[in-house]
């Protein structure tokens, strides 16, 4: 048996975590921080072993055999990139919030270092996850971590936010179950022995009995409550108001990914069917939350609040990809994920850095902060360029992919998600018109004093850099994304989209 | 190639074309990262780099010329962008005859007002990071013209745009500048909806958006939908070049540092509309009703943009005005290629070029003006300048001459052209362009007045005088730009735009010598002169502007209610709206959730009533619950 | 049915409803418990009468658990109701509000 590198690079965080339990204190940091960047180095390490085999990394394991559950982890394109994105963004926020403690309360670093190591540590397995039952497991167990990053280090009214949050959580989560448990009965039925393993269940239980609209609705709902769609996104803008910004970065950037990852993991994999019949809903809801999150964007009083109702509307750009069933929308949703994680980490950070100068999160509390920082300014203009698709930033590669792929099938959906592009516009240009130009008022000029130090220059610039270098060369990304993509339209049996004139002119 | 006695290989000059846009791409990288290190030279960086990609266009432009007609247009491939499955887009170049005239006036003109820059920024403590943004919008603007793809001339496209931007709101501090700024993007962003849409078209019909494909296989895609990537093409020029109905934000964007608008609101980046539809001339030839819409949308805004140029007292909003009104003609042309014939669209791209050196002299001699009266810009405070500011006077009356197309001056041939070509269209279409003619001498005509002649009202405490050589010097190259520019290209142009404005066998003549309707036009021009001398040059001008109930003025001093109209139709319906969307979340969405969660506490405190705490009672219930089970399970045997 | 086995699940059966009224009409916590005890030992009762009728060990085995959670249960009721003692000097368990919230 080969090194199993995924069950290490899953484990490896959960192992930090569990040895920060102990009293360790001031090292805590950077143990955390040590941990995060092993994980991030065992990421690096199965890219090329990736790229040489994709399916090398696979790894089954019996783990209950009388109902079919396996230890099997393995990745394809759009898991690779989603794992390197969490590797990258966990130490990232460690470092970005290197001196965090509770306000008032007994919560350190290092529990915030364990948090966030555990966090990443079930996020890895989720994205790695074969086998529904131990997605189920991780995704259920995601949290917990989560719920104390929120209501150990947050604001005022953090512990309503928090309990908002695991509430939402658990009503998806308990929902799945059933469809959980429904798996294991009728994977017998239609196999003949239980199983959970994604692959080896494919497409037979689709489209062959109303169940199967029942499994598949049941995960769909637990899906668009993570992956915040509107009208149950609401949890969302009230957590990213009350946690700290790197809890925040967590939690869009990562855990709600989950949610248009299992859509396409789940829902699209396993029930081809029934998800193009439940096509033209989706597409509607995804609308609806683009449309409706860029409005309460330009609406918003709170800076933090904003950010969540961006990703609410960015959050519908990928579930109108996933649902266009072109290999073109399907490919810019999975690199959607990935980009709107770096663009939203940027966005989160730096609004972070400036409201603790400012002790304030309130739009109105701003004003002229371009004068008496400019490189923070200048750095909340890019990462706000990134939020708004700027061409020769990574998003724009998907979002553009997401819009050219529904408008191959469905022109009307594109034009009313393009709309959303201006909207976007509004509310990034909005914000810093009114936070960052016009004269410095007193407040501001008094509590804004110094300008970005250099470990937050390299915070908000690292991730720029990675947005506009995998906006310059998105076939770093799309060279495994699009295969993927490709894939699974074959393996769910649907014909790409076809340009009537597409053949080649000869030069 | 033989030149003299240096050899060199043209090849090799177009392989690395790329270098164009990387040399003041990078110069505004290094500006801005790590310019902090030599502050107070950091503007030379950018002005080499602006003349270095200036060198490497004049270098390729007689590389050009020097090669036959036929090899002269040539896709140089740099690298793999996009691979999205059902398509790739791959990143290229395309250097022919349209993209290197467009390479030269950006870089030269560029290069020119870089210079300027210098001066005029010298007191600006931010003045490094003015010149970081001036070679980012050269580097995007070369992009824009040199892509040989739309979804690559996009990147500039919007690269110039963010440049603007920056730019308009360079002087952040001041809250007009912001908003102006801002505007500017987001009705930028209207247009480029359009832009995307037809590349989304292109996409579903084609499976490319490279010009080489999309023109080839045009024939192929239903007439329908070729007229609607016209539409979306026509949007997305509106949106750039300031055209009705996306032209608000033109007049907003003078709120930038002056040489911000001479080169990018009036030489450069609002003709990108124009280029879009000269390039795209193979659509527009299957497309005629979007040809007869560009047309229709280049009358409005000729008179639109006069309109305002003859009301307005802020000099520089005067001179936006006039740019719409400009690139009207020159959207006129570009529209009326598809319907009289492609050479219109080689007499759209003069009278871009020519219009690009004497407004953009006209604007450095408007900042000129600024520069001497401490930043003032209602003409109404001007008078009497020609003796403080000699040159920036005689520079400024080149341009003027141009403008209004006095013969032999550059505005004189390129306009002459357009106007005859809107009469060989349509009888109307033509009176039509011949009016805006006449307006456009008229409002020229007021401003130079105002601001040169008449008696001085100057603001207490400024005293005018002459700017420094650095800014003279670019004030004169430009100056005799305007006056031989026409003259340089007007028989030039037709053929080295051959294969854009050329029918096969068919040779268009030049005319040197007026015709009938280049009379008229004259006649036209010296009434409107005439008109505006008789109205400003006899009587005092009042320093603050009369009360007037001449519904012209009122309507032309609101921006031909260009922002009433914004605003109620957008901008307060999308606010509301916003307003709206955060209560309702805050207060009905969110507050429904919570109710749930409410209403779930208020059913447990009813509940929890029979919890009475009495054990004894508890074993009752459980004993008779057991027995209701048992009684149950009875009743279902017997059943 | 078997004779004897009838005789054993009558005299359960009786041992049983003793228990239940036991618990039912008693306020004192201790023989409340004694009660539950007499239940338990029906139903241990039960099973072994049962499973001596069929021959299997099923219920048997299911005695020894009932038997060893019966203990467990002693351990943790009898430290209740002496803790509770301690606090209150009463073993009834009518002491309203001892299990209200």
């Amino acid at each position: 048996m080969t090194f199993p590198l995924l069950t290490c690079l899953g484990l490896l965080p959960i192992i930090g975590a569990a040895i920060l339990i102990l009293p360790v204190r001031a090292a805590g940091k950077w143990i955390g921080l040590g941990f995060a960047l092993a994980t991030l180095g065992l990421a690096a390490a199965a890219v090329p072993v990736y790229l040489g085999d994709p399916t090398a990394l696979t790894q089954t394991v019996p783990w209950i055999p009388a109902f079919g559950a396996y230890w099997a982890l393995s990745v394809d394109g759009m898991g690779l990139t989603m794992v390197l994105l969490t590797a990258l963004l966990t130490p990232l926020v460690l470092f970005a919030e290197w001196n965090i403690t509770g306000k008032g309360t007994k919560w350190t670093s290092q529990a915030f270092a364990a948090l966030v190591l555990l966090l990443e540590g079930l996020s890895l397995l989720v994205f790695m996850a074969d086998d529904i039952l131990l997605f189920y497991i991780c995704f259920e167990a995601t949290l917990i971590p989560m719920y104390f990053l929120i209501g150990g280090f947050g604001g005022e009214r953090r512990s309503q936010a928090a309990l908002k949050f695991l509430l939402f959580g658990l009503a998806g989560g308990l929902i799945m179950l059933v469809s959980v448990v429904g798996i294991g009965s009728f994977s017998q039925q239609a196999i003949g022995a239980p199983t959970y393993l994604i692959s080896q269940i494919g497409v037979s239980l689709s489209g062959g009995s109303t169940w199967a609209w029942v499994l598949m609705l049941c995960f769909l709902a637990a899906f668009i409550l993570k992956a915040p769609m509107v009208p149950v996104h609401t949890w969302l803008p009230t957590a990213a108001e009350e946690a700290t910004p790197g809890s925040s970065v967590l939690m869009v950037g990562i855990l709600d990914k989950i949610g248009t990852f299992g859509m396409i993991r789940i829902c699209l994999t396993l029930f081809p069917v029934e998800s193009a019949a439940i096509a033209p809903v989706m597409i509607v809801l995804a609308l609806v939350s683009i449309i409706y999150g860029a409005l309460a964007a330009i609406g918003s009083k709170n800076l933090l609040r904003l950010v969540a109702y961006t990703s609410v509307s960015h959050f519908g750009f990928m579930v109108l990809g996933i649902y266009t069933f072109t290999s073109v929308g399907l490919g810019g949703t999975m690199f959607y994920q990935v980009n709107h994680g770096f663009s939203t980490a940027a966005l989160f950070l730096v609004l972070g850095f400036l409201i603790k100068r400012r002790g304030s999160a309130n739009v109105a509390d701003y004003g002229g902060v371009q004068s008496q920082a400019p490189i923070l300014s200048g750095a909340l203009l890019l990462a706000g360029l990134s939020g708004l698709a700027l061409p020769g930033m990574s998003t724009f590669v998907s979002e553009f992919e997401v819009l050219a792929g529904s408008w191959s099938r469905y022109p009307w959906a594109a034009i009313v998600a393009a709309l959303g592009t201006v909207l976007a516009a509004v509310y990034i240009l909005l914000m810093y018109q009114r936070t960052m130009t016009g004269p410095a008022t007193p407040e501001v000029e008094e509590t804004i004093t110094t300008d970005l130090t250099l470990k937050e220059k390299l915070v908000a610039f690292g991730l720029a850099a990675v947005v506009i270098i995998l906006g310059l060369i998105p076939n770093l990304a799309l060279s495994v994304i699009t295969p993927t993509a490709q894939e699974t339209l074959t393996q769910i049996g649907v014909a790409d989209h076809q340009a009537p004139l597409g053949e080649e002119v000869p030069a | 190639m033989e030149i003299g006695t240096l050899t060199f290989d043209a090849t090799g000059l177009y392989q690395y074309s790329w270098l164009l846009i990387a040399i003041p791409a990078l110069s505004a990288l290094l500006l801005l990262t790590f310019g902090p290190l030599f502050d107070r030279k950091a503007h030379w960086l950018g002005v080499f780099a602006s003349c270095a990609s200036c060198g490497y266009a004049l270098a390729l432009f007689y590389a050009m010329l020097r090669t036959g007609a036929a090899e002269r247009a040539v896709d140089v491939p740099v690298a793999e962008w996009i691979s999205a499955g059902s398509w790739t887009v791959s990143f290229g170049l395309q250097i022919d005859q349209l993209s290197i005239l467009f390479a030269l006036l950006i870089t030269t003109v560029g290069s020119i007002i870089h210079i300027y820059s210098v001066g005029y920024m010298a007191d600006d403590p931010r003045r490094r990071r003015f010149f970081a943004y001036l070679n980012l919008f050269i580097a995007a603007m070369l992009l824009l013209v040199l892509a040989d793809s739309y979804l690559t001339l996009f990147v500039g496209w919007e690269g110039v745009g963010l440049a603007s931007y920056l730019l308009i709101g360079f002087w952040q501090h001041k809250p007009s500048a912001a908003a102006a700024a801002k505007k500017a993007f987001v009705m930028n962003r209207i247009g480029d909806l359009g832009l995307t849409m037809a590349m989304f078209s292109m996409f579903a019909w084609c499976g490319s958006v490279s010009f080489a494909d999309v023109f080839a296989k045009v024939d192929g895609i239903d007439p329908g939908w070729v007229t609607a990537i016209g539409f979306f093409l026509l949007l997305a020029a509106c949106g750039k070049s300031a055209q009705v109905p996306l032209q608000a934000w033109l007049l907003d964007a003078m709120e930038g540092p002056t040489p911000v608008s001479a080169l990018i609101h009036a030489a450069t980046m609002v003709t990108a509309g124009v280029y879009l539809i000269v390039r795209s001339n193979a659509i527009y030839a299957l497309a005629p009703v979007a040809s007869v819409a560009v047309v229709i949308v280049a009358l409005v805004t000729i008179f639109v943009g006069a309109w305002i140029g003859c009301s307005k007292d802020d000099i520089k909003k005067v001179l936006a005005g006039s740019t719409m009104s400009q690139i009207g003609y020159m959207m006129l042309a570009a529209g009326l290629g598809a319907l009289i014939g492609p050479v219109a669209y080689a007499f759209a791209i003069f009278h871009l070029l020519t219009h690009g050196c004497f407004k953009a002299n006209m604007f450095l001699g408007a900042g000129s003006v600024m520069h001497a009266t401490d930043g003032d810009v209602d003409m109404r405070h001007f008078g009497a300048l020609r003796k403080a500011l000699p040159v920036t006077f005689l520079t400024f009356a080149c341009g003027y001459l141009a403008i209004i197309g006095i013969p032999p001056l550059a505005g004189y041939f390129s306009k002459d052209h357009i106007v005859e070509a809107a009469f060989e269209y349509h009888l109307g279409v033509g009176l039509a362009a011949l009016i805006g003619a006449g307006l456009t001498a008229f409002y020229m005509t007021r401003l130079l007045v105002m601001t040169f002649f008449g008696k001085a009202r100057w603001v207490e405490g400024v005293h005018p005088h002459e700017s420094p050589k650095i800014m003279t010097i670019p004030l004169i190259l430009l100056a005799l730009a305007s006056i031989g520019a026409g003259v340089a290209l007007n028989a030039w142009i037709i053929d080295w735009m051959a294969p854009i404005s050329a029918v096969a066998g068919e040779t268009h003549a030049v005319s040197w010598m007026p015709t009938p309707i280049g009379i008229a036009t004259l006649a036209t021009v010296a009434l409107g002169v005439l008109a505006a001398i008789w109205l400003f040059g006899r009587c005092e001008v009042p320093s603050t502007p009369p009360q007037t109930k001449n519904p012209l003025v009122i309507v032309g001093r609101r921006d031909v209610f260009g922002d009433v109209i914004n605003d109620t139709l957008v901008v307060k319906p999308v606010m509301a709206l916003s307003t709206a969307a955060d209560v309702v979340d805050q207060s009905g969405l969110d507050r429904m959730w919570n109710g749930l969660g409410k209403g779930t506490l208020a059913l447990s405190q009813l509940t929890r009533k029979v919890q009475t705490g009495r054990v004894r009672s508890y074993a009752l219930v459980t004993v008779l619950g057991a027995l209701l089970v048992g009684v149950l399970l009875l009743i279902g045997q017997l059943g | 049915m078997n004779p004897t086995l009838l005789a054993v699940v009558t005299l359960a059966a009786v041992l049983f409803c003793i228990g239940l009224v036991g618990v039912l009409i008693r306020r004192n916590a201790l023989i409340i418990f004694m009660c539950v005890e007499l239940m338990l030992n029906a139903a241990n009762l039960l099973f072994v009468a049962f499973a001596w009728a069929h021959g299997g060990l099923d219920g048997q085995v299911a005695a020894f658990f009932v038997m060893v959670v019966a203990a467990a249960e002693v351990v943790v009721g009898l430290s209740i109701i002496v803790a509770v003692y301690r606090a209150r000097r009463t073993t009834s368990v009518d002491v309203p509000d001892a299990l209200r919230l």
